[in-house]
């Protein structure tokens, strides 16, 4: 039986890296004495998979990672055992079964929401409220992006399925998949850079609010949270 | 949860792994502050991930956190990246728990366990903004505590340290910090603490000691400065090992450390005597833990952990008298719970061959065997107690078990040390190599051949050893050396299955400078780290050169520390410390070496070391 796992990461422990957070994760589930599955082999792992690494520094209300267990008592009480095995700062939210089929958390993203402030004394000159329109109103937002094999110019556009101004903080839908990935700073500053400013350094702070799936047909994009895919126990156990 | 952070966003986001710095870590202790009498900052002088591996501070940890009125915070060495910074927007060094600068503790404890971090207990004073020099500390200052084995010859460093506590440290915590929770009331003031907690069996408080010197530079006298503080003092150890305090608990890091796993120390102490070695000697009599107590504490430590490996830890487990059945237990249970088991300092045999094919994969795995010294003559010697006929038999049982790499460790610079001894090492190591061809049939070398890696460190006297007395080699001689067992090792006729790696010889030369070291030595540390040199365990950050010549500006010679072989009558910077074992057993250990004569380990025969008058262990079982 497969689990879908949503959780927080807040305060102190933003500053631990992804890897990091999979090894927390890893010693969370012995704490918990959560009946997960082991890979085969002659050093046998727990199967588990993540889906978006979250950047150090970055705080998310949306993170999901999935486990293959062989029982479970219940959904809410993974949850409990979980969360009690955890420390401040990394919270289980949620907790459902996936069907059979459903594809894993890593390779079902297609976006990501995130609200990005900006810190005290580090916002820009110009005014958003009259920026952004215009930003929006681009046909290409073009930038470049620097890869192993040098630079390349990338079009931010069609990545962004929302973007909002709305007391003091921006609110952005995009994509997150693994072939077109934006990052919220490479948005922001893009949209310094149309206004002559540069985006100074550790200026954002950014919350990622949750993690989607596309479940539309053919060149119809459908966004859920990832954990829509899931169900709760209450029918099955 | 402390959400409070010593370091800002701008800061953590600069560093390389902050994850050091931000405590929170799953069994870290937080208290109330203002709840408790005392707080403690118990430091490991190197980076996080070496100082999170180390069972010792995992016991005081836990043993003072049991403590209502105690609160143990971790601090470690700041890597270089964030020493920069806290420098340059002086930041004072904080405790990891709190985030509160360690300058505002009760205590500071510092683990000193290698020579080589000596720069590194500076920079944690300095970065802490307490005066480096004991002397120069006001009433507010922590009080500043060294422990661990190079305690055990503290008189290089000190000048920085307010009191030594000499050995184990389960014993007399408890006493010394109700001793300072008494002079608090009393308000009698830091030097009177000092003055008393000199009193309390294993404390050295250094100041209340002088030293003169003869005109050839060694020592003439070592004498209390006070009527009433001990001329000796006489080491800390703890005889109940079955109901002392143990870390069920430790502290799991989020980040991998060198030691990721739960340790389990089986027992303390070594029964073979080797005579370069010196945990040998300091951790006196052998005392095992009570196996069923052993059981309990792995269930718990993997319990409350999570980790995914234990590991068993003792100075030579094979000779722990319960350890089929120990390991049995470990198999069976971690087996269940896909938990990895790691048996290091196991002697090759039918029973730990058995043993390791069980708990890890032959094919990846190596065998690992230590002779030391490359003939039989210099194993006599050092008394290293394994013979060739040992060594071949068990890598011919390895060999046939699959097994196709073996790491050999040897010495060079031994007392007595011939070419031939030199020699030795590539005709042990080529003989090893002979073996898997004869016993391994052509048909059945899977990974194809056998892979020998034969590694020499140089040889560093320490205190407290039969070679205490020994002239160290110099830097030419180390070099020379490993020049002679390269070539040797190239003539072998297996010579392709052979890696040959050897250490540094510098830092081999200054180890030996510090180790029998004494107090004139602080004011070299002193200029060493104002020069800007800390993180000298890592080779990389090590200067020479700038101690070379640190140590002639103060008018010293690394030849009269290291090179120089001692008269059997000299008084030792050291020779105040009483570690159990006698000078009159380490003479006649030392004049066997020199006859070519081997000493009978402790269950064989008791050689009258003097660790009996402990009143337990080893001593009073039955041979």
């Amino acid at each position: 039986m497969k689990l879908r796992v949503k959780f927080r990461k807040y305060g102190p422990i933003r500053f631990i890296g992804h890897l990091d957070v999979m090894r927390f994760f890893q010693k969370a589930i012995r704490r918990a004495q959560i009946d997960i599955a082991y890979s085969g082999g002659f050093s046998p792992h727990q199967i588990m998979s993540f889906a978006a690494p979250l950047g150090v520094g970055l705080e998310s209300n949306g993170e999901y990672m999935d486990i293959e267990v062989n029982s479970i008592r219940s959904c809410e009480d993974v949850k409990n055992r979980l969360n009690g095995a955890s420390v401040p700062g990394i919270e289980v939210t949620s907790v459902k079964i996936l069907p059979q089929k459903a594809g894993n958390a890593m390779a079902s993203v297609a976006a990501a929401s995130y609200t990005v402030r900006f810190r005290e004394g580090r916002g820009p000159v110009c005014r958003i409220s009259e920026a952004l329109p215009v930003f929006l109103a681009k046909e290409q937002i073009l930038i470049t992006k620097e890869t192993k094999k040098g630079s390349r110019e990338v079009d931010l556009k069609p990545g962004i399925y929302e973007l909002t101004w709305q007391d003091n903080a921006f609110f952005m839908l995009v994509d997150a998949s693994s072939s077109g990935n934006i990052k919220p700073s490479q948005i922001i500053e893009a949209l310094l850079s149309d206004n002559g400013e540069a985006l100074q350094e550790n200026a954002l702070l950014i919350t990622r609010e949750d993690t989607f799936t596309d479940i539309g047909t053919e060149g119809c994009r459908k966004l859920v949270p990832l954990d829509d895919i899931g169900m709760d126990d209450t029918a099955k156990i | 949860m402390s959400s409070k952070l010593a370091l800002s966003d701008d800061i953590l986001m600069k560093i390389e792994k902050p994850a050091r710095y931000i405590g929170n870590e799953v069994n870290a202790v937080v208290k109330d502050k203002t709840k408790v009498e005392v707080r403690f900052a118990m430091c490991f002088p190197d980076v996080y991930e070496i100082g999170m591996s180390h069972l010792g501070i995992q016991i005081l940890y836990g043993m003072l956190n049991d403590m209502e009125d105690v609160w143990c915070e971790r601090v470690y060495s700041p890597w270089l990246d964030l020493d920069a910074i806290m420098r340059e927007e002086k930041i004072p060094l904080f405790a990891l728990e709190s985030q509160d600068p360690v300058k505002d503790f009760d205590f500071l404890g510092i683990t000193i366990q290698y020579e080589m971090c000596y720069t590194n207990i500076l920079q944690v004073l300095d970065l802490a903004q307490i005066p480096l020099l004991a002397s120069e500390r006001g009433e507010d200052c922590p009080i500043v505590i060294g422990g661990g084995p190079c305690t055990y010859n503290p008189e290089p460093i000190a000048d920085f340290f307010d009191l030594f506590y000499i050995g184990e440290g389960e014993t007399q915590y408890r006493n010394l910090i109700t001793l300072y929770e008494e002079c608090r009331a009393a308000k009698v003031g830091r030097e009177e603490f000092l003055r008393r907690a000199a009193k309390i069996p294993g404390m050295y408080v250094p100041r209340f000691y002088e030293v003169t010197y003869r005109e050839d530079g060694t020592i003439a006298a070592f004498t209390p400065t006070e009527e009433g503080i001990p001329a000796t003092v006489l080491k800390e150890i703890e005889m109940d090992m079955t109901n002392t305090y143990y870390p069920t608990k430790p502290v799991v890091p989020y980040i991998k450390v060198t030691q990721d796993r739960v340790v389990l120390e089986i027992q303390r102490g070594c029964i073979r005597g080797c005579r370069f070695c010196q945990a040998g000697q300091l951790y006196r009599p052998v005392r095992e833990r009570d196996v069923e107590k052993l059981k309990q504490y792995a269930i718990e430590m993997l319990k409350h952990t999570g980790q995914e490996e234990i590991s068993l830890s003792s100075l030579s487990s094979s000779d722990y008298s319960k350890l089929p059945e120990l390991i049995d237990f470990l198999i069976e249970e971690c087996n269940k719970k896909h938990i990895n088991i790691s048996l290091p300092s196991l002697r090759i045999d039918a029973f730990s061959l058995d043993v390791m094919s069980k708990v890890q994969d032959v094919k990846k795995s190596s065998l690992t065997f230590a002779p030391e010294a490359g003939s039989q003559r210099l194993r006599n010697v050092i008394n290293k107690g394994l013979t060739e006929e040992v060594i071949l038999h068990g890598s011919a049982l390895a060999f046939e078990g699959g097994w196709t790499r073996v790491k050999l460790y040897f010495m060079l610079g031994l007392p007595t040390e011939t070419e031939e001894d030199i020699r030795g090492i590539a005709e042990l190591s080529n003989k090893i190599a002979a073996t898997f061809f004869e016993v391994v049939p052509k048909e059945k070398r899977t990974n194809g051949k056998v892979q020998i890696v034969t590694s020499t460190s140089f040889f560093v006297p320490k205190p407290f050893t039969p070679f205490q007395w020994a002239a160290q080699c110099t830097r030419e001689e180390f070099l020379d050396k490993a020049y002679q067992t390269k070539k040797a090792i190239t003539g072998q006729l297996n010579q392709k299955s052979i890696k040959y790696n050897w250490h540094e010889a510098d830092a081999s030369v200054l180890e030996g400078v510090l180790a029998r070291g004494d107090r004139r030595l602080s004011e070299v540390l002193l200029k060493v780290y104002k020069k800007g040199c800390f993180y000298e365990a890592w080779s990389e950050y090590f200067h020479n050169d700038i101690w070379m010549e640190t140590i002639e500006e103060c008018g010293l010679s690394v030849d009269f520390y290291s090179h120089r072989q001692r008269d059997l009558d000299e008084i030792f910077p050291w020779d105040f410390i009483d570690c159990g074992v006698t000078k009159e057993f380490l003479k006649r250990e030392w004049l066997k070496a020199q006859k070519e004569q081997i000493s009978e380990n402790c269950k064989l025969k008791c050689q009258g070391c003097g660790a009996n008058r402990f009143g337990g262990g080893i001593c009073f079982e039955k041979k």
